[in-house]
């Protein structure tokens, strides 16, 4: 066990865990901010992905330990009361059917849009190849990354 | 006009003792957060409520909150459910708030997610319900201003009279119409005058899913709570020999590692009461990060089991036989069997005309088998529960299908009465069927009874994969006979599976032939099959709708003017009287497909599928386009038409179509569960191949037929149809018939 602060959503956390701990499980147990999700454990599914300054990671691969001086954002922090461009065209094309894959889809199309702008099918095929919806919903996940990328 | 009896209606007016008298305050349990209303739009919340009934509170203000009563797990009841009581109170659909009930039979009866029948069984009785209020909203205007109440009509959430200009918003009335005696008879309106039926509604839930809100059993919490996982047999066959826990429970975090025992002693088992391990060990402590470390350290000794037979009760109290038989099975072995079964003759289930004889007697003989394996259903949300025993009573919080049936089993095992058991519905991260066999719950329960206290379980993807209740693996083969001028004049099916038959004896073709037979078999397992997103019919579609192009092609026929024919023939000659489908509306998807695929006119630079079926009482077609790129199928396009009578949420409906042609897609390419030993043989999305973005079709175009028929289901029956669009299109892209599922596994490229 040790003690770590950790920069999520812009506030100081402290938490004490084995050094070990994936974000995903100190997140979710340990600051109870359970909007990113477990699907896998094994950075397959895309589920519990974050932004680590910036960039898309699959949280069940973070060590707390690694977390020193870096920045990370989850969904419950991805904007104010869901006025993220991705949120909202998310709620435009009405995405979801059962929902749990989507934080981590959104986080990833918002991390590729933030590198990316104006991305094009493949790219889009590419950043998304590693969330997997079991409900099927990727046509509408494609529609809503391009009109997302419209409203800038 | 439709005048309907409240007697369905008037039970769910059953008052609840908590908050009679009006005034109830959100936010009192977990699930009121689940409400679908941000933060700023609570505070506009009314300052008092007034229940009107078990589905209805209005505030003072007008707002409407209305608790949509069955289990949602992406189906998107939870708007469309409410949108049927609130068509007919007539209220604006901006003030509304949806709510979820928690498990209650007496107020929300039958509280069944699965089979597609959720907005079918709800039509008239939600409908009622809300049709039910607005008169007693209106008796109670009436009674206020003392006029007729004949002559008060409302609109959107407001009460008139028109004569003497009086009006009033439905919270200024809510009181009074609570007290009003509930009508023992309502007028349900005409479909020409829905105003929010047949529109599109946004998920009432949009908003809280993305932003991350807590909404699924996965995210349950209660201060205080330990976390628990289970070790299950790594095989089907074997049980639990002894546990070694000493060094697991000086680990770090670790509060106990207890032994359960699902079943009590001679429990006669329900039919959702599936369960290959009954006996398992768990793990709880402080997290689950703790917990899942010292899962991989625990030493746990297991033994094979010994053959046995269980009595199911049914769903109407009948008793049937399962034999489980006892050994370490395997897919090759699978294979072989199934191959050895089907060359036998198998159990006669239905038989027109002479099939023998138009056999004997015809020009040709076209033979094909079909084949799928066992699949997982891998929601995305493994399976789950919250549960806290304290004495004789248990408050459970779970995503799951159908409470009712699990309701029995927790009280047997915990030897509680079942009044004693209260249940909050949560979100579930998909089901698909799986969901509807919760023996998490009992599993839950029963740790914390042990450990006495507030306990989560929640399995790894790992348990989820290797603990499942699989679709089974199936085969079938079709046998026609074709006569000198290439008339089908007999057909043949003979299907079974391990350890059920896919077979519907009594579905197209069947009735559109003079000489049909139908056989089946099955063979004994002690791997653990259950509901499947369209249970069968997602084996038996692709078999049937390939072989029926087979057919056509041998017959010299375009595919759909060939289903078309049979159609007519069964529609104005049906043979036999069982034929469970409507051969217009089947004709119908097909018709409507063919237009708006533009069939006639298919690009050259594509190859097309088309596949029908019939199944949870909705017709759906489909046409799809593929090419091939780098020696990959890509789905350019797959249009369908689905004939579900009247659709209440158009947008959401179309979401659901679109989903079930991807995942189904998937399966059929991709998905596949192997045993080796008794130990499955993918434990993983590493290993067990799931249809991810860059391989989803390009475009879905989705229709449904307009008519005025009751709705329908809409989460399973455009699922089926896919497998044999994909298949028929995967031929004519590469001239070679698939016959065995997947198409490509993890094969990276065709060929
Ligand atoms: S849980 Fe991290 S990628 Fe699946
Ligand atoms: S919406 Fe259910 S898994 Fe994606």
């Amino acid at each position: 066990m040790a003690t770590y602060k950790l920069n999520i959503n812009g506030k100081q956390r402290q938490v004490e865990v084995a050094p070990e701990t994936p974000m995903l499980w100190v997140l979710r147990d340990h600051l109870n901010m359970v909007g990113t999700k477990y699907g896998c454990g094994i950075a397959q599914c895309g589920a519990c992905t974050v932004h680590l300054d910036g960039v898309a990671m699959r949280s069940c691969q973070l060590p707390v330990s690694a977390m020193k001086d870096k920045k990370i954002t989850t969904i419950e922090g991805l904007s104010d009361n869901g006025i993220h461009p991705v949120q909202q065209a998310w709620l435009e094309h009405d995405v979801p059917q059962c929902g749990y894959c989507q934080a981590g889809q959104i986080m990833s199309a918002a991390a590729l849009l933030k590198d990316n702008p104006n991305p094009s099918d493949s790219d889009i095929d590419v950043a998304m190849n590693g969330n997997i919806c079991r409900c099927g919903t990727y046509t509408r996940i494609k529609a809503a990354i391009k009109t997302a990328a419209k409203m800038g | 006009m439709t005048l309907i009896k409240t007697a369905v209606g008037r039970r769910s007016f059953l008052k609840s003792t908590a908050v009679a008298g009006g005034g109830m305050m959100l936010g009192f349990s977990w699930l009121a957060s689940c409400q679908s209303k941000t933060e700023a739009e609570v505070l506009a919340m009314p300052k008092e409520w007034f229940e009107i009934n078990s589905y209805l509170k209005i505030g003072d203000n007008g707002v409407v909150t209305i608790v949509s009563p069955n289990p949602e797990f992406g189906q998107n009841v939870r708007t469309s459910m409410p949108m049927l009581i609130a068509e007919e109170l007539d209220v604006d659909w901006e003030k509304v708030i949806v709510e979820q009930a928690p498990y209650h039979a007496k107020k929300y009866g039958m509280q069944f997610t699965g089979g597609s029948r959720g907005i079918m069984s709800r039509w008239e009785p939600l409908r009622m319900t809300g049709a039910t209020a607005r008169h007693m909203l209106r008796t109670a205007a009436a009674e206020a201003w003392e006029v007729p109440v004949a002559e008060i009509t409302t609109d959107a959430g407001v009460l008139h009279h028109k004569a003497s200009g009086k009006s009033a918003g439905y919270g200024e009335m809510a009181a009074a119409a609570g007290k009003i005696p509930v009508p023992t008879e309502v007028k349900l309106k005409e479909v020409k005058d829905f105003k929010l039926i047949g529109t599109s509604r946004k998920n009432v839930d949009g908003k809280d899913i993305v932003t991350g809100k807590p909404m699924f059993g996965v995210d349950y919490h209660q201060e205080g709570m330990l976390f628990a996982m289970i070790e299950h047999p790594p095989a089907f066959g074997m049980t639990l020999k002894s546990v070694d826990d000493t060094a697991v429970k000086a680990m770090s975090g670790i509060k106990d590692v207890v032994t359960i025992k699902s079943y009590k002693d001679g429990y006669e088992k329900g039919g959702f009461d599936t369960n290959a391990f009954a006996e398992i060990v768990a793990i709880v402590g402080n997290s689950t990060w703790e917990v899942m470390q010292a899962k991989k350290q625990l030493k746990v000794e297991w033994q094979p089991i010994t053959a046995y037979t269980e009595k199911i009760k049914g769903f109407r109290g009948d008793i049937t036989e399962k034999h489980i038989p006892a050994g370490l099975e395997s897919t090759t072995i699978h294979n072989a069997r199934m191959a050895e079964l089907a060359a036998k003759p198998g159990k006669i289930v239905r038989e027109d005309g002479n099939p023998d004889a138009a056999f004997k007697n015809a020009a040709k003989i076209i033979e094909r088998s079909y084949s799928a394996p066992f699949l997982a259903h891998n929601c995305m949300e493994p399976m789950n529960s919250f549960a806290h025993v304290q004495g004789d009573k248990v408050k459970i919080a779970a995503p799951l299908q159908i409470p009712a049936l699990i309701i029995p089993t927790i009280a047997a095992s915990l030897e509680i009465p079942a009044e004693n058991i209260e249940m909050d519905i949560t979100r579930m991260g998909g089901g698909f069927g799986r969901r509807a066999y919760s023996h998490y719950i009992v599993e839950a329960a029963l740790i914390s009874k042990q450990v006495n206290a507030p306990v989560k379980l929640m399995y790894t993807r790992e348990d989820d994969m290797t603990h499942g209740i699989y679709r089974p693996t199936y085969q079938a083969t079709y046998r026609a006979a074709l006569d000198e001028n290439n008339n089908l004049t007999a057909l043949h099916v003979k299907a079974g599976g391990i350890p059920e038959s896919p077979l519907f004896a009594n579905r197209f073709p069947a009735g559109a032939l003079d000489n049909y037979k139908a056989e089946e078999w099955v063979i004994d397992s002690n791997i653990t099959i259950g509901a499947f997103r369209a249970p069968r019919s997602n084996f038996m579609a692709g078999a049937e709708q390939s072989f029926l192009d087979e057919v056509a092609e041998a017959a010299g026929k375009d595919p759909i003017q060939f289903r078309l024919d049979l159609l007519k023939r069964a529609q104005e000659k049906p043979v036999g009287e069982k034929n469970d489908y409507d051969a217009a509306r089947y004709a119908g998807v097909l018709e409507l497909v063919r237009e708006k695929a533009n069939w006639a006119e298919k690009p050259a630079n594509v190859s097309r599928g088309v596949s029908a079926y019939f199944c949870h009482s909705t017709y759906a077609a489909h046409v799809l386009d593929m090419t091939i790129e780098a020696g990959k199928p890509v789905v350019q396009k797959v249009a369908c038409a689905i004939d579900c009578g009247i659709v209440v949420n158009p947008d959401a409906a179309k979401n659901m179509a679109e989903g079930a042609i991807t995942d189904g897609i998937g399966n059929a390419l991709y998905g596949e569960l192997t045993f080796k030993d008794g130990v499955p043989e993918k434990k993983n999305y590493d290993q067990y191949r799931m249809i991810r973005m860059s391989e989803a079709p390009k475009e879905i175009d989705v229709h449904f037929v307009q008519n005025e028929i009751k709705p329908t289901g809409m989460g399973e029956p455009p699922f089926p149809p896919i497998f044999g669009a994909m298949a028929n299109a995967m031929y004519q892209a590469t001239g070679k018939r698939s016959y065995r599922q997947p198409f490509l596994g993890n094969k990276q490229i065709l060929g």
